[in-house]
């Protein structure tokens, strides 16, 4: 599994120079050089990503004729409308549908990804190590095979653009990397609790619930916290499955699907403020999040990846 | 074990199985016997036609161009992706002065890592957005206002980025690449940091450069990495679908433009899905991707086995 994210080694700092050993081959001249050159580089790129970011959000109080004239402008009036303007055009019905959806997807993915794990990993039964196979394949092969049929599955289901819809299908697809996850977890936790609880009268269900998912609580933030971004995120599936059937359909796009819909619009009406708005008030969450949780965000995400 | 167990295990798996069976499984299935029939998706009706779909696909010229638009990518955004990572991650490991010892990260490491890392929270639609902003063809994008301050485009004729059919694959990579070194520094880290330090102490005491110490010691226990973020980034490249079909100008739906210069096979399929109604067609291609996919982690896996270095 996943080597743990350590905190960064801190270099020490206001190390006397004199208290340095010198050693044969010492190489302080390398080192000076390299050191110039690789903070170079380092706040380069620290610049070039947050350069872009910081450009759009200002771009975002600019009026439209502003932002073709040149990339470089001060915005002439700081003016907090633009967003609202974003809001009624349509970001706040896309963020509500996202949030809709997530309420019930990310939830219920934890729970029932959590069950299968756990019975996988504690119970021995015929088939075992077949069913694990059986949902841990589902991340190897591509979305993009299933699109088809999936769309016509939710359509004989009369789920198309619908909530319940999208939270199904989003549950079902996050499957195989929960299972996976939480299965090497619930693998780890001791015996010996679960063993005194049974003692103690608890059925099993009880067990489950009152003693080993709260022990698996470090576990189900790490995949908790990939769900909700990648789910947050999607953007193949809400396209094919969110798209109103006819014209009394509502519109229930979700937010990734929402800004590109609102890119494509500016080839007929051109309001970019209002777009890069709209990206300004999608990315404040993320950031929030991100921020917040930085480290179990990027140890639960680099675990994704380590298989 | 007891019968009560037997009922709990299956009450447990029942609703996550029902699940996962209706949704993916089976959906994956069905692709394959869909991909032999003529079924255009508006009715249930359909005749089975073989591999006619197959046959037609490698006549398909758009469908063939994409897929050698997809290997460009394979090739491109995984190299200059995990070079740029590997780079920074050992500079903020073990690149700061190696006075004490040699494996301390440059001062202020916690903090790249945190701006690093950003972009790839934010979802593809975002960076879709920014890069339309930063690629505009006039004085306006980011990029070609920067090259007219200093002077390197006229003014009057800057560049389309992604309008030139030699540019807009690159422009596309860079936003890639721009929004995953983040990701993969943070992986390398972690697993650099599971290397032992004296591992490093003994190759100081040897007399061993930083470059020596990086080729001859970290990249070698950092390989198992390397190649899990290879066959990651290659599935990256095999999908390309959000920055494509809203990036580039519409070919009738789904980008791909300018005629077709920058179609990956994703934006091939849901055109043919979704706008032209073809669906048993594009569960072929559908067949075609998942067939490059595990070509290519089989090779990936095969290609850079190495002697696995415990420690």
């Amino acid at each position: 599994m996943s080597a743990p994210i350590k905190e960064t080694i801190p270099a020490p700092a206001g190390r006397p120079v004199a208290q340095a050993p010198v050693r044969p081959g010492d190489r302080r001249g390398e080192g000076v050089v390299l050191n110039v050159f690789s903070h170079g580089f380092l706040a380069l790129w620290a610049l070039l990503i947050v350069l872009p970011l910081l450009w759009l959000v200002l771009s975002s109080f600019k009026t439209d004729a502003q932002i073709g004239g040149s990339a470089f402008g001060w915005p002439h009036h700081w003016s907090f409308d633009v967003f609202s303007r974003a809001w009624r055009k349509g970001i706040g019905d896309y963020f509500l549908n996202t949030l809709i959806v997530l309420v019930f997807s990310v939830p219920l993915t934890m729970l029932f990804g959590s069950m299968a794990a756990y019975v996988l990993a504690r119970y021995r039964f015929w088939g075992n190590r077949l069913l694990y196979y059986f949902f841990v394949a589902g991340a190897m092969f591509p979305v993009f095979l299933a699109l088809v049929p999936l769309f016509f599955m939710v359509k004989r289901l009369d789920m198309l653009n619908t909530y319940q819809g999208l939270i199904l299908v989003y549950v079902a697809y996050s499957m195989p990397f929960t299972v996976f996850f939480m299965h090497a977890f619930f693998r780890t936790l001791p015996t010996a609790v679960f063993e005194a609880a049974v003692l103690d009268g608890a059925s099993h269900t009880r067990a489950f619930f009152q003693v080993m998912l709260p022990m698996a609580k470090p576990g189900l933030i790490s995949v908790g916290i990939f769900n909700t971004l990648g789910q947050w995120n999607q953007f193949i599936l809400p396209t094919v499955l969110m798209q109103p059937q006819s014209g009394s359909d509502p519109e229930r796009y979700v937010l990734t699907q929402g800004l590109i819909q609102l890119q494509q619009q500016q080839g007929y009406a051109s309001d970019l403020p209002v777009l890069f708005a709209g990206v300004t008030i999608a990315m404040i969450p993320m950031l929030v999040v991100y921020l917040s949780f930085q480290r179990q965000v990027q140890a639960g995400l680099t675990s994704a990846t380590l298989k | 074990m007891r019968k009560g167990q037997y009922r709990f295990v299956a009450g447990f798996l029942f609703v996550p199985v029902a699940l996962y069976v209706i949704f993916v499984i089976w959906p994956y299935i069905q692709t394959f016997g869909y991909s032999l029939t003529d079924w255009k998706g508006q009715s249930q009706t359909f005749d089975f036609v073989g591999l006619d779909n197959y046959k037609a696909l490698l006549r398909d010229d758009v469908f063939l161009e994409a897929i050698w638009h997809n290997i460009l990518f394979l090739v491109f955004i995984p190299v200059i992706t995990i070079l740029l990572a590997l780079f920074f991650a050992f500079m903020l490991n073990a690149g700061g002065r190696g006075k004490a010892g040699g494996v301390q990260g440059v001062a202020g490491a916690a903090f790249y890592k945190i701006v690093y890392f950003f972009p790839q929270v934010l979802s593809l639609a975002i960076l879709a957005v920014l890069f339309n902003a930063v690629y505009r063809s006039d004085g306006g994008g980011l990029l070609n206002g920067a090259l007219i301050k200093v002077g390197l485009v006229d003014a009057d004729n800057p560049v389309e980025w992604l309008n030139e059919p030699n540019l807009v694959l690159w422009a596309l990579m860079v936003a890639v690449v721009w929004q995953g070194v983040g990701f993969y520094l943070v992986l390398f880290s972690a697993a650099m940091q599971s290397i032992p330090k004296d591992v490093y102490e003994a190759a100081l005491i040897d007399g061993a450069s930083r470059n020596q110490s990086f080729f001859r010691i970290t990249l070698p226990l950092l390989w198992d990495t390397v190649q899990t973020a290879w066959v990651y980034l290659g599935i990256v490249a095999m999908d390309m679908f959000v920055l494509v079909s809203s990036m580039t100008q519409n070919m009738g739906a789904y980008g791909g433009g300018p005629d077709h210069h920058s179609d990956v096979m994703s934006t091939v399929m849901m055109r043919n899905f979704l706008y032209y109604g073809k669906s048993g067609y594009a569960c072929a291609m559908g067949v075609i991707m998942l067939l490059l996919t595990l070509v290519l982690s089989v090779v990936t896996l095969r290609a850079t086995r190495r002697e696995r270095i415990e420690f």
